[in-house]
């Protein structure tokens, strides 16, 4: 078939590896939105002894290059240890797919970060951060970064949602500029918790509403 | 691979065979360059068929035939009337133009350029299904506007505008109405008699006939300035070696549009319509329900993207397009959805399909079929919409 994409790409396209859900998994992650386009969650079991990830899921809302990068990823990184996963780039990734087109780099890149995320995911939930920082409101304001404002289409820091961040004695309180009643409220609460409450020094995590 | 489907008509059609046969002897008998009255006997011939062309076309829309220019095609008739008549009256009568938010890229780029050189554009909003609301045109001419470009049909979610009502607006207000009328034309009735429109870009690529000759129509009396310097073709409003194969091939290709040929494509249309609604949940059609473009149909497969369902679909041999970000090269998602308040998901899985008379109800059928397994497919490897 002609096109931008090569046979082995499009041969994970097709048949994409390792899809689907863990339930109750060891780390998860997800990267992206509907709201800026591609979507890519990842779920992750691991060994408590070995570290090593002894099953690894992925789904992905996404285009082509997308799939098929969450396709490898989940080959590549399956019975290595998080240390060895952690260090798979995205240039493993596209050589592993024999190349993919340059325009598409960016959609493949999140399914990458992914599988990092849901290493770190799994390490702050299993007490294994090496570098135990304290939590400050800027670490929190990062995290948020990553969380949709899906009115917008854009996170949740850059459309103004977060008005107030307060942190003491491990509780997290986030302030934000969005009536309790608003369609996607719960929505945003929920994706901004998951975000927060695996960091090492945090044990509550609290998104109040103006109203 | 199983028998190819082609959908997507509104990007190329086929060409008909009996337009080719039309076309062969411009390219091998009568040659020569069109010539006046005074030149040699082919060059005479060459010039008669070039006109017989333009007459045929004219009078489909109900024109005289010096009101009917032979362009390159829509981009071409397009940029022509807004540059045209913006250098005709930009600095005798205003420097602003009205234009729909969701025009293809033609008149839209076009508008922008000339905002670039001074002019003030305003890009009127359209409702939910893609309409404009007559009443906010009305607010926005001014004793400045000098034109005002809202396309007959969309491109991409095949909404009708009622150009009726819009042309005679325009006339009222003493302004001039163009209307890109690429995919409505030979599918939809117009007539310059009863539609106060001034200028309609047509092109014959969306209708079997060949790539690379359109038409403009300019009504008699119509201000409006050549863009391209060179002989003094086409009334001299369009330089360039005349395309005679093209006209001839053009007009053959409108003789050919049967009276039946609409209502066989919506009947194509629709029964497409209420299969994937029978047969896939979570879907939405893009567009007006019905006053919308024969051959087409948009619809939006929530939670999954739709470059990874062209792909899908191609590797079925059936080709569509998509308003997705992923599938188009300047990855942004398509405007006429954000035009008409959808959101990036809505573009991000939205599939364009469009007939023409050489599709067929199996055809419909398979393609339904196919694409209930590859939106299944999707869907289960999507982190959306499962409780």
């Amino acid at each position: 078939m002609p096109g931008q994409y090569n046979d082995v790409v499009l041969e994970h396209f097709k048949n994409p590896r390792n899809t689907g859900k863990i339930e109750n998994p060891d780390g998860k992650a997800t990267e992206g939105s509907p709201a800026c386009g591609d979507m890519v969650s990842l779920y992750l079991t691991v060994d408590p002894e070995m570290k090593i990830i002894t099953d690894i899921k992925f789904e992905s809302y996404g285009c082509a290059s997308n799939i098929a990068t969450g396709s490898i990823i989940t080959e590549l990184a399956k019975g290595k240890t998080i240390d060895e996963a952690k260090k798979i780039t995205w240039k493993d990734a596209s050589e592993a797919l024999g190349g993919l087109p340059k325009i598409k780099v960016h959609c493949s890149v999140l399914a990458v970060e992914v599988l990092r995320s849901a290493i770190q995911n799994y390490e702050e939930k299993h007490g294994l951060v090496v570098n135990q920082e304290k939590t400050t409101e800027e670490i929190v304001r990062k995290r948020l970064k990553k969380v949709m404002n899906p009115i917008k289409g854009l996170d949740m820091v850059a459309t103004h949602l977060v008005k107030r961040i307060h942190i003491k004695d491990g509780e997290v309180k986030i302030v934000l500029d969005l009536p309790r009643n608003h369609q996607f409220a719960n929505a945003i609460r929920e994706d901004a918790i998951e975000k927060i409450e695996s960091l090492w020094d945090i044990n509550k995590v609290k998104v109040e509403f103006i109203d | 691979m199983e028998k190819e489907i082609y959908l997507d008509n509104s990007a190329a059609t086929r060409l008909d065979e009996q337009v080719l046969v039309e076309m062969t002897p411009y390219y091998f008998d009568t040659y020569a360059v069109a010539t006046s009255e005074f030149g040699y006997t082919p060059g005479i011939e060459a010039r008669e068929s070039m006109d017989d062309a333009r007459e045929k076309l004219a009078h489909y829309l109900g024109a005289q035939k010096n009101e009917f220019i032979f362009t390159s095609g829509s981009t071409e008739s397009s940029n022509l009337a807004l540059k045209g008549v913006a250098k005709a009256l930009g600095d005798k009568k205003g420097k602003h133009i009205i234009v729909s938010k969701i025009e293809d890229f033609p008149v839209l780029y076009s508008a922008r350029t000339l905002e670039k050189e001074g002019f003030t554009i305003d890009y009127l909003e359209v409702d939910e299904v893609g309409l404009i609301n007559i009443n906010q045109l009305e607010r926005m001419i001014n004793d400045e506007t000098i034109l005002v470009s809202i396309q007959h049909g969309n491109q991409e979610i095949g909404t009708v505008q009622d150009i009726l009502r819009i042309g005679k607006l325009c006339k009222e207000k003493g302004v001039l109405f163009h209307t890109d009328a690429t995919h409505t034309f030979t599918r939809i009735p117009l007539d310059v008699q009863e539609i106060p429109v001034d200028l309609i870009t047509v092109s014959a690529h969306t209708i079997h006939g060949p790539k690379g000759i359109g038409g403009l129509y300019i009504r008699k009396g119509t201000p409006i300035h050549k863009m391209m310097d060179g002989g003094f073709h086409e009334f001299d409003l369009r330089g360039g070696m005349d395309n005679i194969p093209g006209a001839v091939g053009f007009a053959k290709a409108v003789e050919l549009i049967t009276e039946s040929e609409a209502s066989y494509l919506i009947k194509l249309r629709d029964q497409m319509v209420q299969l994937i609604f029978d047969k896939i949940p979570d879907v939405i059609l893009n567009g007006h329900p019905t006053q919308r473009l024969p051959q087409n149909v948009n619809i939006t497969f929530h939670y999954v993207e739709g470059e990874s369902i062209t792909l899908h679909l191609d590797m079925h041999g059936i080709s569509v397009s998509t308003g997705s970000a992923c599938f188009s090269r300047s990855l942004e998602a398509s405007h006429v959805i954000a035009g008409i308040g959808g959101d990036h998901e809505r573009a991000h899985g939205s599939i364009r399909f469009t007939f023409s008379r050489y599709n067929t109800m199996d055809e419909v059928i398979q393609v339904v079929e196919v694409l209930q397994k590859v939106i299944g497919n999707l869907r289960k490897i999507s982190p959306l919409g499962k409780k």
